[in-house]
């Protein structure tokens, strides 16, 4: 009989320490798809991060690769002087729902609007994790949060920011896709995506973003596994998965 | 045949990949780790396909596959 093959294992590029992340997090199945992604293109040696103020603070102890750090919001900010300063490398955000849609929204728009060739990982978990469950952004319409205790209600807290499709409305922003890792089938799918948005700022094509619906099963109040389905039967609903440009 | 290896230290005991194994060959483990969940366990080795649906989905990178 033929010698066991190792067909899955721990990328390359992801440390082998264990997360500070709660059971059932997106964030480490995002953090490894990024890895895996690096260690297939190759640019291990070429690749910066920016991390994120969120619960992905730290994501910088996790990949094996250049990280930088950035304060709450202003990844882009600093992605695009790495970028600009150092066009040789591969340069990407990664960022949640509070970070980029809220604190971060206009660095994020400007930088969208002016094409900087940089990759963003957007993770949108509808609510601030690393705070205590505050509402988002992207929070749903009747969601409960520790700030919408009786549910998000448009007229007073306004409807869920689509910012991916305003991002799409800009000129010089080249790809935009929306995925979710409710499955194990959609977690392949989000890594073909984030190869995409990582191979199209390889050939230069300018601001390519991926946002990633991703459970947050403590603040949601949920086991993990009814996190992902309430991402599958609800949360996808709002935020219809696909490209957007 | 496949074998699957979990990392019971790493694991968080979420039990995605029990819902997720198409043939629910995981199951929780009746002894805790050491940070104290009851980790995911290998129940039917024999039966594994191998498709890597327990390991693309855990989040904490704790399953390995050979095949
Ligand atoms: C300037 C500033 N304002 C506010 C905060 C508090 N703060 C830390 S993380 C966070 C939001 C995190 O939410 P999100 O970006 O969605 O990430 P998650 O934790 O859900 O992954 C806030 C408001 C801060 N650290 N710095
Ligand atoms: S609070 Fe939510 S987003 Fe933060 S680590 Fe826990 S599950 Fe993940
Ligand atoms: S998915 Fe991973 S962390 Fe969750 S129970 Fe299975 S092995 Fe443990
Ligand atoms: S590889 Fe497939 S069949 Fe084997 S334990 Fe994992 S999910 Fe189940």
């Amino acid at each position: 009989m033929k010698e066991a093959q190792k067909i899955f294992s721990r990328p390359r590029s992801l440390r082998n320490i264990s997360t500070h992340y709660c059971g059932g997090c997106g964030h480490g199945i995002a953090h490894r798809l990024v890895a895996e992604i690096v260690d297939e293109l190759g640019i291990r040696e070429r690749v910066i991060a920016v991390a994120p103020v969120g619960c992905a603070v730290i994501a910088y102890d996790y990949w094996d690769f250049d990280c930088s750090e950035a304060a709450h919001g202003r990844a882009l900010a600093v992605a695009t002087g790495i970028k600009r300063v150092r066009p040789q490398n591969i340069v990407f955000t990664y960022q949640g729902d509070g970070d980029l849609a809220a604190i971060g929204t206009s660095e994020t728009i400007h930088a969208a609007n002016r094409g900087e060739n940089v990759t963003v990982i957007f993770i949108n978990n509808a609510i601030y994790g690393m705070t205590g469950g505050q509402m988002a952004p992207t929070t749903l319409l009747g969601q409960r949060t520790a700030t919408t205790p009786a549910g998000r209600q448009i007229g007073v807290h306004g409807a869920p920011l689509k910012i991916s499709e305003m991002l799409a409305l800009l000129p010089a922003v080249k790809y935009i896709e929306r995925v979710s890792l409710h499955s194990p089938q959609e977690v392949l799918k989000a890594k073909s995506a984030i190869k995409r948005a990582f191979q199209s700022q390889i050939d230069n094509l300018g601001f390519s973003m991926v946002e990633v619906l991703s459970a947050c099963p403590t603040y949601w109040d949920m086991p993990p596994k009814k996190a992902l389905d309430w991402i599958r039967d609800v949360m996808s609903k709002e935020f219809p998965l696909g490209r957007i440009k | 045949m496949a074998k699957v290896k979990i990392d019971i230290e790493k694991c968080k005991g979420c039990f995605l990949c029990v819902s997720f194994c198409p043939k629910r060959l995981i199951k929780p483990d009746s002894k805790l780790n050491r940070r104290g969940v009851r980790p995911a366990k290998m129940e039917i080795d024999s039966q594994c396909l191998g498709c890597a649906m327990c390991a693309v989905i855990c989040p904490d990178c704790c399953i390995e596959i050979y095949k």
